[in-house]
């Protein structure tokens, strides 16, 4: 598809702290010889800053020939990208059915009420954003959290979830 | 010099978050105190979650395990000389005998929990790669006519003939064509596709390596959700190993063949399991799905032909290529051809994963593997085939794991989860969270899904409080009418079966004398 170029012949002046935009470019030049390089350069921008800030998107919308408003899109379509800073960690917990089974509804109001806050928000302290997530693959040992992008709980009850998130705010202090 | 004690412990993610890492970390410490030489492999998991953190050694009678074995267990199991199979009371006996490990037919998981997964060296003590070298004996066109005659459906829910697909792909004209593998495992229950790509990468490769050389790709990519760090890992690493050794790349096996293959990551969409929803993610765009036609096998990834297929199909077809297209299709029944690895999920005490035939019937998964309930409690309700699935009563357990049988009842086997629910469980939640689900996850094109959930929440609540009760059960049942006929993929088109199947099996739950539903 022929598309007249979208952006402005000359690169934008970003309005990135010096430190971000590095992020931003090298980001870019890592993937962007491979096929459909938006998301990859997406998910190395947020695994770098924690989050994707509104003033990258004309540097990336330009390097790429894509609209702002194409990258934008993008941006919000998919769950996992953010446009603001998350709590020092992300505590997620699984939703779906087969943790529901095993207790999870319960979890959750639990978790809610304990940490005084709502799925997508963070407690007063900082630490801890509460985030909901739609299956694990750990559903033979729910309920299940995720502890930032890695650190995978089974059987999370109550109380494992408050020595849990005890554990996460020592990390923290 | 005596050899060293081997021992198995599953790196696995749901093992790892059950204590597998710290279990390990205690057997390599306690040994190294007593000045026992081992050698510790971290295997992908057999599947028996409640035995994990699983321990086997490897003695001269075969792997015999202990579990589930906690950190603090560890000092005990030196102490009783399970390096020769002593005697403990975590002891399992021999893995290999446990009925629920020994009564499956484990062809595409023949391997998981048992080698590293990340070793070439190993795949090949095991089989690996024969099929491979099968498929580059003969022509393209021969394993595609394999492929069609093991009878394989796509193990991703639609359960489309693979061999067909291939076909459309092999026979359409192009420069560059594709393979996608749809690893994207979305459906809350299900997990198979995670502790295949964990336990057996290599198997995953092996498979997706036979597609491309079948149809004339040379390029792959494994979309992988963002949700499966762990399987990341083991992909990249088993990806890099079969370069290393030449299974990969641009003489694949000294054939003259090419092959590339990556992986590339979700971001956190359930839409994007499906597959021109995928494409378009691929393509660095939002994951709307696309209409159809162009099928992608002729119009897929940047417009080029493209296999797409599930994870456990292209896992299938190494053991097809290598063993023949009759050995698979001797398993199963009816027009459901091979075996389904199902998972056990929710409220059962054995829960795992079970790579049966076709023909087992849903009774047996939850009372004989299953062993029943994990409260004790009666088990009412189970969910089969993902979010999308229709709810079943006990009524219902008799019926056989069949594509056709489960459509016969208004059900679908789908990627093979069984969600089981005891007499706990509220089946309007559960049809409320339906809604909300698809709300969530609506890609937005179609307003009956948009639009539709968001109300079907409301109509539930209303419901919930009694509020003008016969009024909105009507409308709930246009809804979910609406939904299904206007609705351009399954999420927005099923989304109305598990609202219904909870309406019409459990209609107590809803504070109604019968069931208001009309079929
Ligand atoms: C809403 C929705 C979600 C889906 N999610 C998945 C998924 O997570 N994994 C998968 O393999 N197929 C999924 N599918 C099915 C794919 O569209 C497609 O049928 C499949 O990848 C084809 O591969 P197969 O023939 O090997 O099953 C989904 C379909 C829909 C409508
Ligand atoms: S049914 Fe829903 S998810 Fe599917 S295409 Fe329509 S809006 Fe998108
Ligand atoms: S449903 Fe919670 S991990 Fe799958």
């Amino acid at each position: 598809m022929k598309q007249a170029r979208p952006n402005p012949v000359s690169r934008p002046v970003s309005r990135l702290p010096a430190s971000q935009l590095s992020v931003v470019q090298k980001a870019i030049e890592e993937h962007r010889s491979r096929l459909g390089p938006l998301l990859p350069i997406l998910h190395a921008v947020q695994d770098a800053l924690g989050y994707i800030p509104a003033d990258a998107v004309p540097t990336i919308a330009y390097e790429l020939n894509r609209t702002r408003a194409e990258v934008h899109g993008v941006i919000s379509f998919y769950h996992d990208f953010r446009t603001a800073p998350a709590g020092q960690h992300i505590v997620r917990i699984c939703r779906a059915e087969a943790c529901q089974a095993r207790g999870a509804r319960e979890l959750e109001a639990h978790a809610k009420q304990t940490l005084g806050v709502n799925f997508g928000e963070t407690t007063a302290d900082g630490t801890i954003t509460l985030e909901a997530v739609y299956c694990l693959g750990n559903c033979g040992c729910g309920p299940s959290v995720l502890v930032d992008t890695d650190e995978l709980h089974a059987k999370v009850t109550a109380e494992r979830f408050d020595v849990l998130v005890n554990k996460v705010r020592e990390i923290t202090s | 010099m005596t050899d060293p004690l081997k021992i198995h412990i599953s790196g696995d993610a749901s093992a790892c978050a059950l204590g597998a890492d710290a279990t390990a970390h205690a057997v390599m410490v306690e040994a190294e105190q007593r000045g026992v030489e081992i050698e510790v492999v971290r295997s992908g998991s057999r599947g028996m979650f409640w035995l994990e953190p699983l321990l086997e050694v490897v003695t001269a009678t075969g792997r015999v395990g202990y579990g589930p074995i906690g950190a603090a267990d560890v000092a005990g199991l030196f102490d009783a000389d399970f390096g020769n199979g002593g005697a403990h009371a975590l002891r399992v006996g021999r893995v290999e005998e446990i009925p629920f490990f020994k009564n499956q037919d484990r062809l595409s998981f023949a391997r998981v929990g048992i080698t590293d997964p990340l070793s070439v060296a190993d795949y090949l003590a095991h089989d690996g790669f024969r099929g491979l070298d099968r498929a580059l004996s003969i022509s393209p066109a021969a394993i595609v006519v394999a492929v069609t005659e093991s009878g394989l459906r796509g193990r991703g829910g639609a359960a489309f003939p693979t061999g067909r697909k291939w076909k459309t792909v092999q026979d359409t004209v192009a420069e560059q064509k594709y393979i996608v593998c749809n690893a994207d495992e979305g459906d809350s229950g299900t997990f198979s596709d995670r502790l295949l790509m964990e336990g057996d990468p290599l198997c995953l490769i092996e498979g997706i390596t036979i597609a491309g050389i079948a149809v004339g790709a040379t390029q792959g990519y494994i979309y992988l959700r963002s949700e499966y760090p762990h399987a990341q890992r083991a992909l990249n690493a088993a990806i890099a190993n079969a370069y290393a050794e030449g299974y990969l790349g641009a003489d694949v096996c000294g054939s003259g063949q090419h092959f590339d293959l990556e992986v590339r990551l979700g971001a956190g969409a359930y839409i994007c399991g499906e597959e021109t929803s995928m494409l378009d993610s691929l393509e660095g765009k939002r994951g709307q799905v696309r209409a159809k036609p162009p099928l992608p096998a002729i119009r897929g990834l940047f417009g080029q032909p493209t296999v797409i297929n599930n994870v456990i199909s292209f896992a299938s077809v190494p053991i097809i290529m290598a063993k023949g297209a009759t050995f698979y299709h001797d398993y199963g029944v009816g027009r459901s051809r091979g075996t389904l690895p199902i998972q056990l999920a929710g409220n059962l005490q054995h829960t795992g994963l079970v790579e049966k035939s076709f023909g087992v019937t849903l009774r047996e998964l939850l009372y004989d593997y299953g062993g029943g309930s994990l409260s004790g409690r009666p088990l009412r309700a189970v969910q089969v085939g993902g979010p999308l699935g229709a709810y079943l009563p006990e009524a219902q357990f008799d019926t056989p794991l069949d594509y056709e049988a489960f459509a016969a009842i208004g059900a679908m086997l789908g990627h093979g989860g069984i969600i089981a629910f005891d007499d706990t469980v509220d089946m309007l939640e559960q049809a409320r969270y339906a809604m909300e689900f698809c709300a969530i996850e609506s890609c937005g094109k179609c307003t009956p899904c948009r639009i539709g959930s968001v109300r079907g929440i409301e109509v539930i609540d209303r419901i919930h409080h009694g509020i003008e009760s016969d009024k909105n059960f009507a409308l709930l049942n246009d809804l979910c009418q609406t939904m299904r006929g206007g609705s351009l993929c399954a999420l927005g088109g099923l989304t109305p079966d598990p609202v219904r199947s909870a309406l019409q099996y459990f209609p107590e739950d809803f504070a109604m004398p019968t069931s208001p539903v009309t079929a």
